[in-house]
């Protein structure tokens, strides 16, 4: 029980952090806007061409949002030192990622919902009898990129080439998610049924299960430097 | 019958890349004994308090609590440790009252308003306990900090420069809690630059200089201009 308020504890400062500041989620705001205004002028209003490249493009923005938002998931612990004080603090440190992915997932759900919702507006897409479907894609596959890159935004944020170094480490890793989501999505806005895309849902949930453990096992040993 | 010191530092070195910053330092403090670590920029007060505190480990030597590791054991080292550091460990957009609950909850704790809002009246930041640590000045986040360790009840307090920003008021609250936690049999090391009053809470001085303790002396009978002179002997000696 512990252990939950710990990582509670952890979710609850994040958040409240970022909902004073704003700091992460404007910027992501205004990059998502860009990206939609780049797409939506390069693609045109050609609905054939769109239905066919609208999987990529949604987890494409989805995955640029997460570099620039998971990256920052740490600056918030240099300030004033409170890596140290976190690394002082006595307990079970996997209890603090857990709480800095649950901070990283809830941002992120912030953020998707208003890219989908803008996608939808943009692109003019229906998303009638799709919508199970594709909110259960985007769970399974935020959760593995906020588990790995929450992990990873850790291994760098004591680097000197933390900007540089943090999408280098992260993208190849997300393959494996980014190769599931986007098949899976592709299904669900072509009113596909799940099990078709089945293997793919397992890769999602096998990739999830490995990143957040990765994460937990690994996290102290990351904390400790 | 001999005291047996809860702080023991033996052997102590510390490399930085070509710099050998700390070398061979050895340190006893015990129980209800304060030390005041004196030495000029660089001579590796903040790195020795770090290593004692677990934040770095040493290239050599042995550094112990209560018969701890500070290294092999560091989790349970941790659980006896009060630390004050330049940062003072705050997050700028919580209020003060969230940043104690927030310390508090994660060692575990329950954060129970009265207890928190008593810690914050004991270092006169009761008027403050609602507004955001980006609007205090330096005292008033690092009296913050001190109200964190009084909550907290640490075995051993590493200070480093802990009455830097601090008014004079505050300044005699803090020699006050820190006889008053000394007298309770707590152990204290502080890293100073100041050769004022603040001393008079220390019973020894430890003068680090060319990587090593150069003096180590009771403060009892020594007053400003005595310390003053012993210590630009040692570190003029050492450099």
């Amino acid at each position: 029980m512990t252990y939950a308020r710990r990582a509670l504890t952890v979710a609850w400062k994040d958040l409240l952090v970022e909902r004073r500041s704003k700091e992460t989620l404007n910027a992501l705001l205004f990059f998502s806007l860009a990206l939609l205004f780049v797409f939506q002028f390069a693609l045109g209003p050609d609905r054939e061409r769109l239905a066919a490249v609208l999987p990529g493009l949604l987890w494409l923005g989805f995955i640029l949002a997460a570099v620039l938002g998971l990256g920052r998931a740490f600056f918030v612990e240099h300030e004033n030192d409170c890596w140290e004080a976190l690394l002082l603090t006595p307990g079970d440190k996997s209890a603090i990622y857990l709480g800095k992915l649950a901070g990283s997932l809830a941002l992120m759900a912030v953020v998707e919902s208003l890219v989908l919702g803008l996608f939808v507006v943009f692109f003019n897409v229906d998303l009638t009898g799709a919508v199970a479907g594709l909110v259960l894609v985007m769970a399974l596959g935020t959760l593995g990129i906020a588990a790995v890159g929450t992990l990873f935004a850790a291994i760098t944020a004591q680097a000197r080439a933390r900007e540089l170094l943090f999408p280098v480490l992260l993208l190849p890793v997300l393959v494996p998610v980014l190769l599931g989501t986007v098949k899976a999505t592709e299904a669900v806005l072509l009113r596909a049924p799940l099990g078709d895309v089945a293997h793919w849902l397992k890769l999602l949930v096998a990739a999830d299960v490995i990143y957040v453990v990765a994460g937990l096992l690994t996290f102290d040993f990351i904390l400790e430097g | 019958m001999v005291a047996v010191p809860l702080v023991r530092v033996a052997g102590l070195v510390r490399v930085f890349g070509a710099q050998r910053v700390l070398d061979g330092v050895d340190l006893d403090v015990s129980a209800g004994e304060a030390v005041a670590l004196l030495g000029g920029n660089g001579a590796g007060k903040t790195t020795l308090l770090k290593i004692i505190a677990t934040l770095l480990r040493p290239t050599r030597g042995t550094t112990t609590v209560a018969g701890l590791d500070c290294v092999r054991q560091a989790e349970a080292v941790r659980a006896m440790l009060g630390v004050v550091a330049h940062g003072n460990y705050v997050y700028e957009e919580l209020t003060a009252r969230e940043n104690l609950a927030f310390w508090l909850r994660l060692a575990g704790h329950p954060a129970a308003r009265d207890r928190l809002d008593a810690a914050l009246a004991e270092v006169e930041l009761d008027r403050h306990a609602d507004a955001r640590v980006r609007t205090f000045s330096a005292g008033m986040r690092r009296r913050l900090s001190l109200a964190r360790l009084t909550l907290a009840r640490p075995r051993v307090l590493l200070l480093d420069e802990p009455f830097a920003g601090l008014d004079q008021r505050a300044r005699k609250w803090l020699e006050g809690r820190l006889e008053a936690y000394k007298a309770d049999g707590g152990a204290l090391i502080m890293a100073t630059h100041s050769f004022g009053r603040e001393l008079g809470i220390a019973d020894r001085l430890a003068v680090l200089a060319g990587g090593r303790v150069a003096l180590d002396t009771p403060r009892a009978g020594l007053d400003q201009q005595d310390v003053q002179r012993l210590y630009l002997a040692h570190t003029e000696e050492a450099s």
